[in-house]
């Protein structure tokens, strides 16, 4: 669906992105996650034909971006970031006006309207001028705007942005229920929702792609970053020596509260060395309260890849 | 088409939505009120030559509102759109630039021509009341009028090209504002510098509103003006295209 070849963007010399190569196949739900300034926007700004590269191409439903923009563009629903609306407009004019702008035919400019407002939950604000609605309710306008056309493809720049938790679940399940028919690309700094909705994940860092998979793959990749958690009293014994002398435990933090004392245990990849904890713990006879394994999360993960230093 | 149209729509119907056009109209309604009486008044009280017609369409009343009034309607055309980021989606709807470029003239143009439907009414006024005509004929209506679409369509596409440079409106309205008062004087510089030889006053001329209108507000319908400013207009279109384009590269 998109194809991106060695595309490049630089800002007076500065390059925004550099060289990148990836493809979004039929009916997959892409993350786009990076740091921000690591070139998400950029990237999806060309996507949707709103700038040209500097060098590269990328094609959208085989459209060049850039040689055959207007047809890439029918074919694209595209959110920008912040959603800019026009404020003196009432919602369902301003759904009408961008039907007519994306083509929709006349006879079913009403019914589109309809049901994209349906969708998104504008029905109580179809009235409204656009200008007194709240964040959510703005954001939900430019998914219904992107939505009208029933493009094959939607690009969301941070659709969840500045929602509260309530309203990031719904926009959550919206996009779920999209990724059925649409295919999606979507940037995002809420790492535990592309977990949640993504099929597959692109790791962006200072314009160039550091990691491009599915999440699982990610969290299987990523080295050290397996922890356990172990909360006891150990009489008069240090703790942290004994745990240390385990085969597998790499690092071990303590955190003191009164007799009780927590460990954060750092282990290499792939070992479980809560069994070996059980059998010292016993031994020594320390009263455990509280004994985990900390998995993996796609946060380990890029924070490993955008900022080796802090891992 | 139809994509045009529904651009178009929104462009005539946002001027309505803002306080600008009520401040422009009532401004503008007021001025030309003000002028209408001003001249009626005048000619009551001594014998002239011209007629009302001609006097409302040539004072400096009428000047003084019409270079004021083109700032105020072009300045946010583009320069809000770029200032508000709507600009995003709009240009990544599938519409051609040209679509949006002409949609923003063209709703200014219809916006400037509402501006002069009341004082066409003064004439008729003028009309039933007095008994007399206002105008010599009915050609000096159509002359003025016509005279009026010329001079609005090209100030209004030197407004659009100003409004495209930036995101800040007053920018756009300064810039505007020095372009066609610029142009203004430089037709009144052959009646203040005399020595002058006439090829340079002649050249001048081309550019001199104030003439222009004085002959078509007599009903004489000269076709260099007519080519005069629909050229210029259509390169100022083309110019405001151009910038328009450009800026995609220089995001």
């Amino acid at each position: 669906m998109i194809k991106v070849e060695n595309l490049t963007k630089r800002y007076a010399g500065q390059p925004a992105i550099q060289d990148l190569n990836f493809e979004v196949g039929q009916g997959e739900i892409m993350g786009f996650l990076g740091p921000n300034g690591a070139g998400k926007t950029t990237t999806m700004r060309i996507l949707a034909s709103f700038m040209p590269p500097t060098s590269g191409r990328a094609t959208i439903a085989g459209f060049d971006v850039f040689e055959q923009s207007l047809q890439a563009r029918a074919h694209l629903g595209y959110m920008p970031e912040h959603v800019p609306l026009y404020s003196d407009m009432r919602v369902t004019e301003y759904l009408d006006y961008r039907a007519a702008l994306k083509g929709v035919p006349h006879r079913r400019v009403a019914e589109r309207v309809g049901d994209v407002r349906e969708l998104c939950g504008l029905k109580e604000v179809e009235k409204k001028l656009i200008g007194t609605l709240s964040k959510g309710y703005r954001q939900r306008v430019g998914l219904a705007d992107a939505l009208l056309h029933e493009p094959d493809l939607l690009i969301l720049d941070e659709p969840t942005i500045g929602l509260d938790p309530n309203q990031i679940r719904q926009v959550r399940e919206l996009i779920k229920n999209l990724g059925k028919q649409h295919t999606i690309l979507l940037s995002t700094h809420i790492l535990p929702e592309v977990e949640m909705t993504c099929s597959r994940v692109i790791i962006i860092h200072k314009g160039r792609i550091e990691a491009c998979d599915t999440p699982e793959n990610l969290l299987g990749k990523i080295r050290q970053v397996g922890g356990v958690v172990l909360e006891a009293k150990v009489g008069p014994d240090n703790g942290a020596e004994e745990l240390k002398k385990i085969s597998g435990v790499r690092n071990v933090i303590v955190d003191a509260d009164g007799d009780w004392k927590l460990f954060s245990l750092r282990v290499e990849s792939g070992a479980d060395v809560r069994e070996e904890i059980f059998r010292l713990a016993t031994a020594r006879h320390w009263i455990v309260r509280e004994l985990t394994q900390r998995r993996a999360t796609l946060e380990d993960v890029f924070v490993e890849l955008t900022h080796p230093d802090t891992v | 088409m139809r994509k045009f149209y529904a651009l178009l729509s929104r462009e005539v119907r946002s001027y309505f939505h803002s306080p600008i056009a009520y401040i422009v109209l009532i401004f503008f309604l007021l001025i030309s009120g003000v002028d209408f009486y001003f001249q009626v008044s005048f000619m009551n009280q001594r014998q002239v030559q011209y007629t009302v017609q001609e006097a409302f369409f040539n004072s400096v009343f009428f000047w003084f509102a019409f270079v004021l009034i083109f700032p105020l309607i072009t300045m946010r055309l583009f320069a809000e759109e770029f200032k508000l980021g709507t600009i995003e989606p709009l240009m990544t709807a599938p519409v051609r630039d040209w679509q949006v470029v002409l949609s923003k003239f063209f709703g200014a143009l219809v916006f400037y021509l509402i501006l002069w439907v009341p004082p066409a009414f003064y004439f008729i006024i003028f009309q039933q009341i007095t008994g007399q005509p206002a105008a010599h004929s009915a050609g000096a209506y159509s002359g003025s009028y016509l005279m009026l679409l010329l001079l609005g369509m090209f100030y209004l596409s030197i407004g659009c090209f100003a409004s495209v440079l930036t995101k800040n409106q007053i920018i756009a309205a300064v810039i505007s504002f020095c372009a066609i008062t610029l142009l203004f004087f430089l037709g009144l510089v052959q009646f203040i510098l005399l020595d002058v030889s006439s090829a340079t006053r002649d050249l001048l001329g081309y550019f001199s509103a104030i003439e222009h209108m004085g002959t078509f507000s007599r009903g004489v319908i000269d076709t260099r003006p007519i080519v005069f400013y629909v050229t210029m207009t259509i390169v100022m279109l083309a110019l405001t295209h151009r910038a328009f384009q450009s800026r995609k590269w220089r995001l």
